[in-house]
């Protein structure tokens, strides 16, 4: 019954060792190791902490041209990969696939939208060098969960919008992201818009978004799966 | 608090050898434990009159039997029912059973909502939820009145089956198994978007018919209609069928959604034939049912018989399916939907 042919091996696991694994907020975690690909921002690799579980898709959320690798990623307390991967050591070993996927963004005016860790396509996208044009609209439930807030600020100055669902205290805007796009007289109807984050957000924005006439072809998503 | 017993049915053979030799039984209590859960029409560990009275104490006070009846059960005029199962804390998963002149059909979930946010799914309106055990899904056929008449099931309820494959897998080797429900593996078709890898080991360790939700060969269109095509683009997904063997008894189909304006063109007709090329499959067209905020609308019939006719033209053996079910919500995610927001 199976084909003589090699099945497609971009989806094999290779090892690679952890050059570092930080808390940058509470259960979330940043870890890296040594780049042995390139990669077009907004892909993402698998990947798992023993080659023989099966592994987990993150986008990548370094840059295209920094010599590290590294995502983005939030600890599920029941989750098989998460608690190992953040108990992890500089030069342990953990098991990483080839980059793939096509969540990509040219220099078009595009907005991003992103809840909690989805902000990493985005972030990518920003180290690689692809800002003109973009804003980016990132949701969280705590102010505590702006990863990157600081450079993100510094590069897109008035197009980074943060909204915080929870905790209204800092000056960021005090809602979801669709209470956000709900509050907005236009949206630009002719950028591209692109959609990280769970599903229901993802379903939840892009009906709001053709509800306020952005043209369904225009909206791209990426889910967690 | 009382925790709730982890139930029997669901179980593999393997798995209630494990258990019957946890309990110092011997091996052929699996079997006998076996045929009371998938064999024969009983719904309690008490009713399983060939243990002993101490073993079947022993075993309702560590197990449930693990079966659910449907909360609610709507009939079409087509004589199609769809049917509520409760799950979890108010969660609701849909199932229908649609008869067919000899057939029975029963459509199952293998998921309560779904990742994938298809544009035009109702289901993925709900987001996801969590994921359904092999025997919450196997209980979806052995729950409803027509179980002893089943004679097809299909995987195109709630959810992306390749999603949650173990249990799927494990939902299918009950049904195909002697031990089990001894249906045969052609008589199951597991519908998926196409999540590559999933997909390679279904093949690889199950013999279920595939059948794969295509909707446009054009990638970009693709991506504005299913997120998947970011990840695993529809062309990937094809690769890798045309190193399997579907010349036999096996089948591979293309579900493919008609959109008004968007799908069904001449362009359409011809990059499908490109892509399918060299595939022995059938495509299957299937009329779209508006779903609220989807700003998609099906073409007319005349516009879906040129198509089909195109496609039949061009060597890709094509046919409409039929509308089944549509004055009772049968397209999956609209019952269980309506439910939930009235919970």
């Amino acid at each position: 019954m199976q084909s003589t042919k090699q099945n497609l091996n971009k989806h094999e696991l290779k090892p690679v060792r952890i050059t570092s694994n930080s808390e940058i907020s509470p259960n979330v975690f940043v870890i890296s190791w040594k780049r042995t690909s390139d990669f077009e921002p907004g892909q993402v690799i698998k990947i798992s902490a023993d080659e023989h579980e099966p592994p987990r898709i993150y986008s990548i959320c370094s840059g295209n041209r920094e010599e590290e690798m590294y995502v983005l990623f939030n600890v599920k307390p029941a989750g098989i990969l998460t608690p190992k991967l953040a108990l992890m050591k500089p030069g342990e070993e953990i098991f990483v696939s080839e980059p793939y996927g096509n969540f990509s963004c040219n220099g078009s005016p595009a907005t991003w939208i992103a809840t909690g860790t989805g902000i990493a396509p985005f972030y990518s996208m920003i180290r690689s060098g692809n800002i003109k044009n973009k804003k980016l609209i990132h949701g969280v439930s705590y102010s505590n969960q702006f990863y990157f807030e600081d450079q993100l600020k510094a590069t897109l100055g008035d197009s980074y919008i943060c909204c915080c669902s929870r905790d209204h205290s800092g000056a960021h805007f005090p809602g979801r992201i669709t209470d956000y796009l709900l509050a907005q007289e236009e949206l630009p109807k002719g950028d591209k818009y692109y959609l990280c984050g769970q599903a229901l957000m993802v379903v939840e924005v892009r009906d709001l978004l053709i509800q306020k006439g952005v043209p369904y072809g225009q909206i791209y998503a990426e889910i967690f799966f | 608090m009382e925790t709730a017993k982890e139930p029997l049915f669901g179980k593999t053979l393997n798995e209630l050898i494990q258990l019957t030799g946890s309990l110092g039984w011997p091996k052929f209590t699996a079997g006998q434990i076996a045929d009371w859960l998938y064999k024969k029409p009983v719904g309690s560990i008490g009713e399983m009159s060939n243990l002993s009275k101490k073993n079947r104490e022993l075993l309702a006070e560590l197990y449930d039997f693990g079966t659910t009846l449907p909360a609610k059960v709507q009939v079409s005029a087509d004589g199609t029912k769809k049917y509520l199962f409760v799950t979890g804390k108010h969660q609701f998963i849909e199932t229908a059973m649609i008869p067919d002149d000899n057939r029975t059909t029963v459509c199952v979930s293998s998921q309560v909502g779904c990742k994938m946010g298809c544009l035009f799914c109702m289901t993925a309106k709900q987001g996801f939820q969590g994921q359904l055990s092999a025997g919450e899904i196997v209980n979806q056929i052995h729950s409803i009145e027509e179980a002893e008449s089943v004679s097809n099931i299909v995987y195109m309820g709630m959810g992306e089956p390749f999603d949650n494959l173990d249990e799927v897998l494990k939902s299918i080797e009950i049904l195909t198994s002697e031990w089990g429900f001894g249906m045969s593996p052609r008589r199951i078709t597991v519908s998926s978007i196409g999540i590559v890898p999933a997909m390679t080991r279904f093949l690889q360790e199950s013999e279920a018919h595939l059948a794969i939700s295509l909707h446009t060969p054009f990638d970009e269109q693709r991506k504005s209609l299913m997120p998947v095509q970011i990840a695993y683009p529809i062309r990937e997904v094809v690769e890798e069928i045309k190193k399997w063997d579907f010349s036999g008894q096996r089948r591979v189909s293309f579900e493919y959604i008609l959109f008004k304006g968007l799908n069904d063109t001449a362009l359409h007709v011809k990059e499908l034939s490109r892509l399918l090329n060299g595939i022995k499959c059938r495509i299957n067209l299937i009329r779209f049912h508006p779903v609220p905020g989807t700003p998609l609308v099906s073409p007319d019939e005349e516009t879906i018989l040129h198509f089909k006719n195109q496609l039949n033209d061009k060597g890709i053996f094509t046919s409409v399916r039929a509308s089944r079910g549509q004055d009772i919500y049968a397209a999956c995610g609209l019952l269980s939907t309506k439910e939930q927001n009235s919970v």
